[in-house]
């Protein structure tokens, strides 16, 4: 998996090429951590999925602690180019109910 | 045609990916959709990452793979010799898990992807999962044709 990230204002956006699971999850988890603690005052994490080829309940998991977080912050998590293999784990998960999905980038930043 | 795989490999999160692979390569002996073949990947990913995660939590150890198929039918067994599971009603249930990063889901994915799933475990011995999975539009060697 490789990851991508790109701060615009309170927004962090992710680029995620590869799989999320068991594996990936630490790396997700520790690069979005660190990059949360570096930029404060992000409060919307965008995570770009066009390039995730396999999800999860580990890459689930990843995503939900993240949301932890930043929901406490008063923050949230938007989904953008989800495919849908992608979609169906996040509808049959619930993972829906926090986390919202989007066509692009823009519709995503306008939404905030 | 029937067919089978035996694969034995340590529990470690990067062979989880592995497994994924090999079970999708033969599965798609079988007539599956796309999407049934990815339904096979999360089950199976779920599973071996169960092993890595509940039944070796510690060290690696030994997870074996047994692929079949049978009168058109993929059989997939996952076999651990780990800690196993106390309580297995309980850990069937969505959102329970042991573990804080974890949404326990595997077992709700295992068991809504796939045909049937099976789970037995034994405190201390280990935990099996035996999980079949028919593709949607039929046995792929029905017929006279399909046959070579």
């Amino acid at each position: 998996m490789i990851l991508k990230t790109e701060r615009q204002g309170a927004n962090l956006i992710v680029f995620i090429d590869g799989e999320l699971d068991l594996e990936t999850a630490p790396l997700f988890k520790e690069t979005i951590e660190k990059k949360l603690n570096q930029y404060e005052s992000v409060r919307h994490l965008i995570l770009d999925l066009e390039k995730v080829s396999f999800i999860d309940s580990s890459g689930l998991g990843a995503i939900l602690g993240r949301y932890k977080r930043l929901s406490g912050q008063g923050g949230k998590i938007s989904a953008i180019k989800v495919s849908q293999p992608v979609k169906r784990i996040f509808e049959l998960s619930g993972l829906l109910k926090v986390v919202k999905i989007y066509e692009n980038r823009q519709q995503a930043l306008d939404n905030k | 045609m029937n067919n089978y795989l035996k694969l034995e490999f340590p529990s470690m999160p990067s062979n989880v990916g592995l497994a994924r692979l090999v079970v999708a390569t033969f599965a798609s002996q079988l007539e599956f959709t796309l999407a049934e073949i990815e339904e096979i990947r999360v089950a199976v990913s779920e599973a071996v990452s169960n092993c890595v995660i509940h039944a070796y939590p510690k060290n690696p150890g030994i997870i074996e793979l047994n692929l079949t198929i049978a009168d058109g039918r993929l059989i997939i067994q996952i076999k651990d010799f780990g800690k196993g599971i106390e309580n297995i009603e309980q850990a069937k249930q969505a959102t329970y898990s042991t573990e804080p990063e974890h949404m326990g889901l595997g077992l709700v994915f295992m068991e809504s992807f796939m045909d049937e799933m099976i789970l037995t475990s034994r405190p201390l011995e280990g935990t099996t999962v035996i999980m079949k999975k028919c593709p949607e539009r039929g046995p792929a060697d029905v017929g006279i044709s399909g046959n070579n």
